[in-house]
């Protein structure tokens, strides 16, 4: 059984001149122990689908539709206080920038062992001998003395292994990490990668990793979740994706990274930009820009279609046999 | 053909002491941040030298030292022949400053929001006293923007109605607005989405090949360096470590902080790979490591690594500075 099911899930944001819909009709789902990735360029709902699914929309946004399921429980309608209790003991958080995800006043020591006992019932010095093994595991060196530092006493990478560190304190079943490596350097976005590879494997955690950078979704996830403008474009596993795009839009976006392989004279580029929510285009919100673009698109908005091995959002795609609402890949 | 641009010896040293009243009461002593150290490289007309390394290496610092933004503390640079920081101070600099600009990183800060595209595009002409406000003015602007892809129907506009790509053309356009001939460019994608990053580079090529453009390219992301360069330079704490042909870097890179750098790219065509990133980060510029700087995170290190600092030297048909490489230990 899957570890998350997310089904038809839409997020609006109300205001004076009607509703902004960001996020469409997402679905997908994560096994356990599984690493998906979500990419997309900016705007295309990422982090919002990152931030519904740990119950951290910001109003006036909220889940308009769809549910959101854990071990088969329904969490998108929890209340304040129920949700607290699952954010962190079942659903652990990794943020981009770890000085901000960190209380700068307190000692990592500290926060590590409030977080500790607020959710596991252990004693106050039996969670600071696991916060020290966690900042062990987490590749930190003289963990004994490092825990009562301060995080500004911490590097960029340091500090992010401490965030990690923290995600896991209470042995969280899924990850939600939401671009851990943008404000890095690449040899130390390297170390963290293989830090939450390794660590998620060990402990046995599924993770949700949002990125913009393909390159780190190709050698980190099982499967991947492309978005566009609010709606998943394309999802299958990441071979797949990456090297058989069915969708135009992925196949544009894989062509327009510049690849340390091969050598070109020009980048493919995706002329125009990504919709804004208020002008999303009738149809396939790709349309305007896609170059297989048809009269069907114009007109109608397609849902998911089998498409090889993956699954896409495409017309082209439509003669293969229709897909249930949801369901996941193998 | 002799180099337009030719860097010697090129340094910049910050003052960050303490406050006057700290050093006399607490007997603090002058503090030194050594941003740059000695960097000397030639670009040829109508050719791209691209700098990467991780940040706090010193590229931006020469990127700024480059289009006079800094005074050097040691050595120079000569353009076209003269001495151009001696030049900058002269009445004669400004013919000087229209045959150098720059394109920064952040498109949404580089503009000012109340001003309309016209004024922005315009205000080299005007400043530099080519062109007087009027009609001549306003067909120069639509020439510049329709260069850079953009209708001369957006110069009524604010920048603020514009994506972070068409901004980042618009300050392209600015900066040709003087038909400069070197052009500094520090991390022109870096803010903007991979579809986007390949309108802008694609760009940047038709121009240089239309107008003969020379630039110095500044990124810490080499797939895109490796896309738009000739020749590469890798910096490392405020030095380069090594200079070479675009082909010769990427095929048979010689300095082990280039290797480290290139093995640590994510890549798309590897799904799936377990890979052992580089240990340790990069050391604290105030009080850098004596000897080779990388020698703490180098595999190859030993002692003569820990005491003697290896120059830039010809070996192996490219410019590196390793005691490894040049006794053949690696």
């Amino acid at each position: 059984m899957s570890l998350l099911q997310v089904r038809n899930l839409v997020v609006e944001f109300p205001h004076r001149r009607g509703t902004l819909r960001a996020l469409d009709d997402i679905s997908f789902e994560i096994a356990p122990g599984e690493i998906l990735g979500v990419v997309g360029e900016s705007g295309a709902g990422k982090s919002l689908t990152g931030a519904a699914i740990i119950g951290l929309l910001e109003p006036p946004g909220r889940v308009a539709g769809g549910e959101i399921l854990l071990e088969g429980q329904r969490i998108d309608n929890l209340g304040h206080e129920a949700m607290r209790h699952i954010r962190g003991r079942k659903i652990g958080a990794i943020f981009q920038d770890p000085l901000t995800s960190l209380n700068p006043l307190y000692t990592v020591g500290r926060q590590l062992v409030e977080t500790i006992r607020a959710h596991l019932p252990v004693s106050e010095s039996e969670a600071r001998r696991r916060a020290i093994g966690l900042l062990q595991d987490t590749g930190i060196p003289a963990a004994e003395q490092r825990i009562d530092h301060f995080p500004h006493q911490f590097s960029g990478g340091m500090r992010q292994r401490v965030v990690i560190a923290l995600a896991l304190a209470a042995e969280p079943k899924l990850i939600v990490a939401d671009e851990p490596t943008t404000a890095l350097d690449v040899s130390i976005q390297a170390q963290i990668i293989e830090l939450l590879k390794g660590i998620c494997k060990d402990r046995g955690a599924a993770v949700m990793l949002i990125t913009h950078d393909m390159g780190v979704i190709a050698e980190t996830c099982d499967r991947v979740a492309v978005m566009y403008a609010g709606r998943v474009a394309e999802i299958g596993p990441v071979h797949e994706v990456i090297h058989q795009p069915a969708h135009p839009y992925t196949a544009g976006l894989m062509a327009a990274i510049p690849d340390m392989t091969m050598d070109r004279e020009r980048l493919n580029q995706i002329d125009g930009a990504m919709p804004r929510l208020n002008a999303i285009p009738r149809g396939c919100a790709y349309n305007p820009r896609c170059p297989r673009v048809f009269d069907h698109c114009m007109t109608e908005r397609p849902d998911l279609f089998n498409a090889g091995a993956t699954r896409a959002a495409c017309w082209l795609h439509e003669v293969h046999t229709a897909s249930p609402a949801y369901g996941g890949l193998a | 053909m002799t180099a337009l641009v030719q860097a010697h010896d090129l340094a910049k040293s910050f003052d960050v002491s303490p406050p006057w009243l700290n050093r006399v009461l607490e007997r603090k002593p002058r503090v030194q941040l050594k941003a740059v150290d000695g960097v000397s490289f030639s670009i040829e007309r109508g050719k791209t030298l691209a700098l990467v390394g991780e940040s706090g290496c010193g590229k931006s610092t020469v990127a700024r030292l480059l289009v006079g933004l800094y005074e050097p503390t040691r050595g120079g640079m000569q353009f076209d022949g003269q001495d151009a920081h001696a030049a900058f101070k002269t009445p004669a600099g400004r013919i000087l400053r229209r045959r150098v600009q720059m394109i920064f990183q952040d498109p949404y800060a580089s503009l000012n929001p109340r001003w309309i595209v016209e004024d922005i595009v315009g205000e080299p002409l005007r400043e530099h006293g080519i062109l007087k406000e009027g009609p001549a003015l306003k067909a120069r602007v639509g020439e510049l923007l329709q260069s850079v892809g953009l209708s001369p129907l957006d110069m009524v506009k604010y920048p603020h109605q514009f994506s972070g790509g068409q901004r980042q053309r618009i300050s392209i356009a600015r900066a040709l607005a003087t038909q400069p001939e070197f052009l500094v460019c520090d991390e022109p994608t870096s803010a903007l989405d991979v579809s986007v990053q390949a309108q802008v580079l694609n760009i940047m090529k038709d121009l240089q090949r239309a107008q003969g453009l020379t630039y110095l390219f500044i990124s810490h992301n080499l797939a895109v360096v490796r896309h738009v360069a000739d020749q590469v330079g890798v910096m490392y704490l405020g030095r380069l470590v090594e200079v070479a042909d675009k082909a010769q870097l990427f095929a048979t890179p010689q300095h082990p902080y280039t290797r480290m750098l290139l093995d640590a790219i994510p890549q798309m065509k590897h799904t799936g790979r377990r890979r052992t990133p580089v240990q340790g980060e990069v050391p604290n510029p105030l009080n850098p490591p004596s000897g080779c700087t990388f020698h703490p995170r180098c595999p190859l290190a030993n002692e003569r690594c820990k005491t003697e600092r290896p120059p830039l030297q010809m070996l192996r048909g490219v410019q590196v500075a390793c005691h490894a490489v040049e006794e053949g230990r690696d």
